[in-house]
């Protein structure tokens, strides 16, 4: 089987193509005359697709005449493929290559079963939202609406509010807190505790940030409490650890040089953070805050506990119910009323806008990155 | 002699100066007073529940008896969830690292970011309205071939809303976690060590599991506990996918399913009255304890790494 042989070249991981390991071109052939040979024999750099052109195509047999599907033809092919090209590669090659092709092959199938739900995703709340959605689904409210019709009108202001007061309590605090730790807080250990607290924080689940919010309005206004401000204060204090882990990784890039430069004209230190620090972190920080901004809008569970839900437009956050997308999702899916297709259909439909609207924030914040970058002599 | 006083070296602190500092530790500090803010309301509004009547407890007798089935749900299906994530996000993690060509790697490393953008009440969505109708085949066969281990015991569930589902639907929020801290450790191996593998003759195998997974044990460790503290926690995919009932049992694919703290708070809360109420805080409070102490750990480890290297 083996053709070429070559010693073995390595090149480093970056520069590593599908195939482990490609012949160099200064092949040298061992001389009859030596005893020892110089290389191994090894498979030629198309045994792969080989390999997996035959798996395909057998699969695709066996499939057909035993009728299972795509999914039962892809699931094949792979087996086969694991199975034959590390058979191959013990039969010609040695045990190590052939242990390293079966990784190979298995870390390729973990990365292909990890993107397929993605896939999947999406293409299900395409397919399921996008008849739904028009101008009227966009632009009326739930009240008063029994079967057909209505929109989601008041989940989005509803969303779009609590976010922005959400956004508008992160991020001075967050910011601030980042300045605390990088400009102040060098070595301090009160610094040091915050920053691991902050860590810790992220990884708090979001309902307990709804019940934390439930709670402190609770002991204020009594129970059974429902505010949309409520549900801003829960979800900033999923926010801010965001918000100061961004800021605090864009300040500490800004140069000391700058600080330094500023501090000997006789800057004060206050104003070398606001007019020299924070300018040249801007865009991090503008492209940190959209990006926390895009992971709590989705955000549904401390909304159900303290936004709670309703069918009309509600614009005060500091009185009733107000209704926000991921729990107009919830309550249209699980209780879609009596002919059960059009609040699923809403469901879906609703889904598909909030995707999109956290899609969007996404790329704002690649774009405003972008915009907002110092001109450097990069 | 007289000795010249010297100017004082340090400048004079500036009233803005004091003030802008000020602020800066205030708000810091006020991240700490929140967190321990979250521990003592969740206390003080749990606390009426310790000895109430068992009708608070949705005819649990007391509330160990009432949070223990929960606690035993939570755990389990972050455990399903960490079983499936953990393998495929070090594959994902290996492949944007070390496998793939750069540019497919950074295209690839938008595409998970992208799967931890996506909320989770979308998930939950995918999850009943398409995953779990296209895993019921998955659990009859289970069922009929694996049914001798108690885990497939069955019957098999009729609407995939078993616990094995919500497990996997935990595990797929669960992989952009866990990949961005592994990839993130697997790329700071030096190239030295990599490079003296391959030099020596190391396949490309043997160089990852002999340079860059020693290298990056503790980052996988506290990565995979970082993902264990979000399935712990999540709770809309779980309240939508689960049809729980709140017993105890390993069985995977029925349709009689232990519930979880997080998703029973959801599912109860929004009609809950009186004493329920601080029933369901307190297990809140239990939930919080449990992925603090998680996350903690988690970030303990990340902390002695970073000073170790």
């Amino acid at each position: 089987m083996a053709k070429t042989k070559s010693p073995a070249t390595h090149r480093t991981a970056e520069s590593n193509s599908q195939e482990p390991r490609v012949p160099d071109t200064a092949t040298t052939r061992p001389t009859r005359s030596g005893s020892l040979p110089l290389s191994h024999p090894r498979l030629p750099r198309w045994a792969g697709w080989l390999v997996a052109g035959v798996a395909a195509s057998a699969s695709a047999i066996i499939t057909l005449s035993l009728g299972w599907g795509l999914v039962g033809w892809a699931v094949l092919t792979i087996v086969l493929f694991g199975v034959a090209l590390p058979v191959w590669s013990l039969l010609v090659e040695n045990k190590r290559a052939a242990t390293d092709r079966l990784v190979s092959t298995l870390v390729w199938v973990a990365f292909a079963l990890a993107l397929l739900p993605l896939i999947s995703l999406l293409s299900t709340v395409i397919e399921n939202g996008l008849h739904v959605i028009n101008a009227q689904f966009l632009t009326y409210s739930m009240r008063n609406i029994i079967g057909e019709g209505g929109g989601i009108y008041h989940a989005i202001l509803g969303t779009l509010l609590i976010t922005l007061a959400a956004t508008v309590i992160s991020v001075p605090v967050g910011i601030m807190t980042a300045i605390c730790l990088v400009e102040y807080g060098a070595g301090n250990k009160v610094a040091r505790a915050i920053t691991f607290f902050v860590d810790v924080m992220t990884g708090i689940p979001s309902i307990v940030a709804g019940l934390f919010a439930y709670a402190l309005f609770a002991l204020i206004f009594g129970p059974g409490v429902r505010m949309g401000i409520g549900g801003a204060i829960a979800l900033s204090l999923l926010m801010i650890p965001i918000v100061v882990r961004s800021c605090e990784e864009m300040l500490k890039l800004v140069p000391d040089e700058l600080r330094e430069a500023s501090y000997a004209l006789g800057v004060p230190k206050w104003r070398t953070i606001v007019k020299v620090v924070l300018p040249t972190a801007l865009a991090g920080i503008i492209t940190g805050v959209t990006l926390a901004m895009a992971r709590i809008i989705g955000e549904t569970a401390p909304l159900l506990i303290i936004a709670g839900s309703t069918d009309s437009v509600n614009v005060n956050l500091f009185g009733e119910r107000m209704m926000t997308l991921p729990v107009f999702i919830y309550y249209s899916y699980t209780q879609p009323g009596v002919p059960a297709e059009f609040g699923q259909a809403r469901a879906w439909g609703a889904a598909l806008v909030l995707i999109a609207i956290v899609m969007a924030l996404n790329l704002l914040a690649r774009l405003l990155g972008r915009l907002f970058s110092p001109k450097t002599a990069r | 002699m007289t000795t010249t006083v010297a100017p004082s070296t340090r400048a004079k602190k500036r009233p803005g100066d004091l003030i802008f500092a000020g602020v800066s530790w205030a708000a810091g500090v006020l991240i700490l007073v929140a967190l321990a803010g979250v521990a003592i309301f969740l206390t003080l509004e749990g606390a009426p529940a310790f000895h109430a009547s068992p009708d608070a407890y949705f005819g649990a007798s007391n509330l160990v008896a009432y949070v223990w089935p929960l606690l035993f749900g939570t755990v389990l299906a972050a455990t399903l969830a960490l079983l499936i994530a953990t393998p495929l996000s070090l594959g994902v993690a290996l492949v944007i690292s070390h496998y793939a060509p750069r540019k497919l790697a950074r295209s690839v490393g938008y595409a998970i970011d992208l799967l931890a953008a996506v909320p989770s009440v979308v998930y939950g969505l995918w999850g009943i309205g398409y995953l779990g109708r296209h895993l019921t085949p998955v659990y009859e066969w289970l069922e009929k071939y694996l049914g001798f281990l108690p885990f497939f015991a069955g019957p098999a569930s009729a609407t995939g809303k078993t616990i094995l589902t919500a497990g996997i639907v935990l595990a797929i929020m669960a992989i952009p976690i866990i990949t961005a801290i592994t990839r993130e450790v697997f790329l700071q191996t030096p190239t030295l060590h990599e490079e003296a593998a391959l030099a020596l003759g190391a396949t490309r195998w043997e160089m990852i599991r002999m340079a860059v997974f020693p290298y990056a044990r503790s980052g996988i460790v506290s990565a995979v506990m970082l993902g264990m503290g979000r399935a712990l926690g999540e709770t809309m995919a779980v309240a939508m996918v689960l049809s729980a009932s709140g017993i105890i049992t390993f069985n995977l694919i029925s349709s009689d399913n232990p519930s979880t703290i997080a998703a029973n708070i959801a599912l109860q809360f929004p009609e809950a009255t009186g004493l329920r109420v601080n029933a369901l805080i307190a297990s809140g409070l239990v939930l919080f304890v449990l992925t603090f102490a998680v996350n903690f750990a988690a970030r303990a480890i990340v902390a002695r790494g970073n000073r170790r290297s």
